[in-house]
């Protein structure tokens, strides 16, 4: 098993071994303590170019990647599009070769479509962060959500991790189904049946720790660990649920419904929250709420990522 | 120029006794060695292995094919020319000529040109066009709603009188069930068969990639089997209702398969088809997100690839079509889900039937019935038989022949081919169009021709 990264590119938790998310998780806890400095930089990425291609508005990923690149001093430029270059006569990948005759070290990709990394780490020597893609993964959200449960319970083997919601469109359950499951966790997935393909999930997860679930009262009190997931709101208009008040009712966390929960559950969300939706105002600001620790954990992995990938060239 | 070809207005007559073939003719279940005598372009003589004698008046070439297979032209009843309107990514002189590399004789071409096939002007115009700069014949698909719209039926009977061969909305379905169960009434005036592309377009809609496992797992949208299904089983009971030839085009999942069995089983005169790419490849070809691998109907997952493979030796599917349809970069080389459906066909769609016969599931007789015979007949058309005394429509096929598919080389205009880098065996030496020699390969077995026959221009 490869205990160190050494892959071009991060796209996705799947393809990882344990070893290699351990080492990304481990670097990422040596890089804290830059963030709690007065002056919150090292050199250590000075002279490297990364550049942030956004196809998705973004707010807190980007502003992350953005933080944690400066922080480690590499110069760093953002484009930000929703609109494909198509418009213009050239496809997306002829802006790659673009942007890579300018020779930087470092894409950051995010993109409303699935696979889009992908097929751009496929054609450019530089290497690619996912930093969302479609309803495929999110890695940089599995690691530092792993990240938070391992500050909050010290290790994640054998915790009972519970996800929430739309699972079938959602890049954050993927990548954290995978992330945990290499980790030695069980997970449970509950949610709506449209939303939760039942019988191709299980046949998806054969063989892992992986259950699927359509009952959400009966899986909390076994839970070590809940993920709640952001519920778009316009799946309603494609009959995927009748209404957000029904949604709620059935699948909505409040603090009524953790009262059988296990007393050390924590709760996660990977932000943006619909309050009152998903989830309610009073275990979003409650005390199981690790909410605001993930996005602090999420500059410190990502730097972790930056680093790993920037300084792959210099090794060599 | 090793290999060529060229219209059939340029094409030499053909004299030539092809010595020592595998002659394989469905329409008279006959497989055996023989040497095939063509003379001015006719089918003169079925002989004996080396029974040929030269006479002394006529001396023709006499070619050595050590045991290649001479077949009855092949049939391809479904393609996408693309002309009039889409020129950029193929037309009437480069699709037919990529037909004839790929063996093929006749294509029908289907309506969803820029402007459809909804008239008899541009049925006229893919006529002429074809007569004048085709190398293959090309029979013209009729649309059987205006614009391809699903709403209001074409003038049939113009299109029928305009030369048109079957009716179909291929591209999209029917949606309006009252208007499918018009069509195929109204169809049975003519006896031409309707093609039905069968999606239902509520269960397909923002689809990219089969339902399932891969799609699940690559986060891309499903479009499911059962938006196939529900149409093929709507289809079925509507030609039970009218009494009207229904033919499925591409058939891709195991129910649809089992769907068609059981209406044949009944009875019901209903024909279908499958592309290669349904019975060689699976979903799993989705994984690097390649839109080269997008195609509608999805490619499915290995249970559905059995059981058309399945429905190809058993019978319950009749013909083996490639649905070739062209695509630029511009359509292709972008986001998986604005890329456009589809997939080039005609020039390796031969080879990768043959991989059914090396696996035993089909005999060459069986698999030249799919590929020329059947279609053929469905169409309702000449063709698919050799004949003494008829003008030759043949393919001469080395049935061995190990080559590596380069797109570049093809003759479409397109590159948007699945099995690029693939090697594959079996491949046309030589096809030949009302008694033309409009394709050759002089580096094969027809060296010794290469000399003799050249196209005019
Ligand atoms: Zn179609
Ligand atoms: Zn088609």
């Amino acid at each position: 098993m490869e205990t160190h990264y050494r892959k071009k590119d991060l796209l996705g938790i799947e393809e990882l071994s344990r070893g290699e998310i351990e080492h990304i998780l481990e670097i990422a806890k040596s890089f804290r303590e830059v963030n709690e400095r007065a002056i919150k930089k090292v050199p250590t990425l000075r002279g490297k170019t990364i550049v942030s291609l956004f196809y998705e508005p973004s707010t807190r990923t980007k502003m992350s990647f953005e933080i944690a690149a400066k922080r480690l001093s590499a110069d760093t430029y953002s484009i930000s599009t929703t609109t494909s270059s198509m418009v213009k006569g050239e496809t997306f990948l002829d802006t790659i070769k673009n942007l890579e005759a300018m020779k930087p070290d470092v894409f950051i990709i995010r993109h409303s479509q699935s696979g889009i990394p992908h097929r751009i780490a496929s054609i450019t020597p530089v290497s690619v962060i996912n930093a969302g893609d479609g309803q495929h993964e999110h890695p940089s959200q599995a690691l530092l959500d792993l990240l938070t449960v391992l500050d909050h319970r010290g290790s994640v083997e054998g915790l009972e991790l519970l996800i929430v919601g739309d699972v079938l469109h959602s890049r954050v359950a993927r990548s954290n189904i995978w992330a945990f499951t290499k980790m030695g966790a069980k997970v449970t997935l509950c949610g709506p049946p449209t939303l939760l393909p039942l019988n191709t999930l299980e046949k998806l997860f054969y063989g892992t720790q992986v259950k699927v679930t359509y009952d959400l009262d009966g899986a909390i009190p076994e839970a070590d660990v809940l993920m709640v997931l952001r519920l778009q709101l316009e799946r309603q208009k494609l009959s995927f649920f009748p209404s957000l008040r029904e949604y709620s009712l059935l699948y909505g966390i409040n603090s009524r419904r953790l009262q059988r929960a296990k007393k050390d559950l924590i709760v996660m969300h990977p932000g943006p929250i619909n309050r009152g939706v998903e989830l309610s105002s009073d275990v979003i600001d409650g005390a199981r709420s690790v909410i605001l620790d993930q996005v602090t954990n999420g500059v410190s992995v990502r730097m972790a990522i930056l680093y790993i990938l920037a300084q792959r060239g210099s090794e060599l | 120029m090793p290999r060529w070809a060229c219209s059939i207005k340029e094409a030499p007559k053909v004299s030539v006794v092809f010595q020592n073939v595998r002659l394989i003719d469905p329409s008279t279940n006959r497989d055996e060695e023989a040497d095939v005598v063509i003379t001015n372009g006719l089918i003169g003589d079925i002989l004996r292995p080396m029974g040929y004698r030269p006479s002394s008046e006529k001396a023709i070439p006499v070619l050595s094919c050590n045991g290649s297979w001479f077949v009855p032209g092949l049939v391809d009843m479904h393609v996408h020319l693309r002309e009039p309107g889409e020129e950029y990514k193929e037309t009437i002189a480069s699709g037919t000529r990529a037909a004839v590399a790929g063996g093929f004789v006749a294509v029908a071409c289907m309506p969803n040109t820029k402007p459809p096939n909804d008239s008899y002007t541009v049925t006229r115009f893919i006529v002429d066009k074809a007569a004048r700069e085709g190398a293959s014949i090309v029979y013209p698909v009729g649309a059987i709603t205006k614009g391809l719209l699903g709403e209001e039926l074409t003038e049939m009977g113009s299109l029928v009188e305009a030369g048109v061969v079957a009716f179909s909305d291929d591209g999209r379905p029917v949606m309006n069930a009252q208007v499918m169960r018009r069509a195929m009434e109204y169809s049975l005036i003519f006896s031409v068969p309707i093609i039905s592309h069968c999606e239902d377009l509520q269960l397909s809609a923002g689809g990219v990639a089969n339902e399932g496992m891969i799609s699940l797992k690559l986060g891309l949208r499903g479009l499911p089997s059962i938006a196939e299904e529900v149409m093929v089983a709507r289809d079925i009971m509507i030609a039970k209702w009218t009494g009207a030839r229904l033919h499925i085009a591409h058939v891709s999942t195991k129910y649809s398969v089992e769907l068609i069995r059981r209406a044949k089983r009944e009875g019901l005169p209903i024909t279908a088809e499958t592309a290669p790419h349904y019975f060689t490849l699976t979903e799993e070809a989705l994984q690097g997100y390649d839109a080269v691998y997008k195609v509608n109907p999805p490619l499915r997952t290995l249970e559905d690839v059995e059981a058309v493979v399945e429905g190809l030796s058993d019978g319950t599917i009749d013909a083996i079509a490639t649905d070739h349809a062209p695509h630029s970069v511009l359509e292709k080389d972008v986001e998986f889900d604005n890329a456009a459906f589809g997939m080039i066909g005609l020039e390796t769609a031969l080879p990768l039937s043959l991989e059914l016969v090396r696996k035993g599931i089909l005999s060459p007789l069986r698999a030249i019935a799919l590929l020329s015979t059947n279609p053929a007949r469905i169409l309702g058309i000449s063709l698919g038989s050799i004949e003494i005394g008829k003008p030759a429509f043949a393919t001469l096929i080395d049935p061995n022949h190990e080559w590596v598919v380069n797109p570049d080389e093809f003759f479409s205009i397109s590159r948007n081919c699945p099995f690029k880098g693939w090697s594959l065996r079996g491949r046309v030496q030589m096809t030949i169009v009302d008694g033309s020699l409009v394709f050759m390969d002089t580096d094969g077995i027809c060296a010794p021709l290469g000399n003799i026959y050249a196209p005019r221009s």
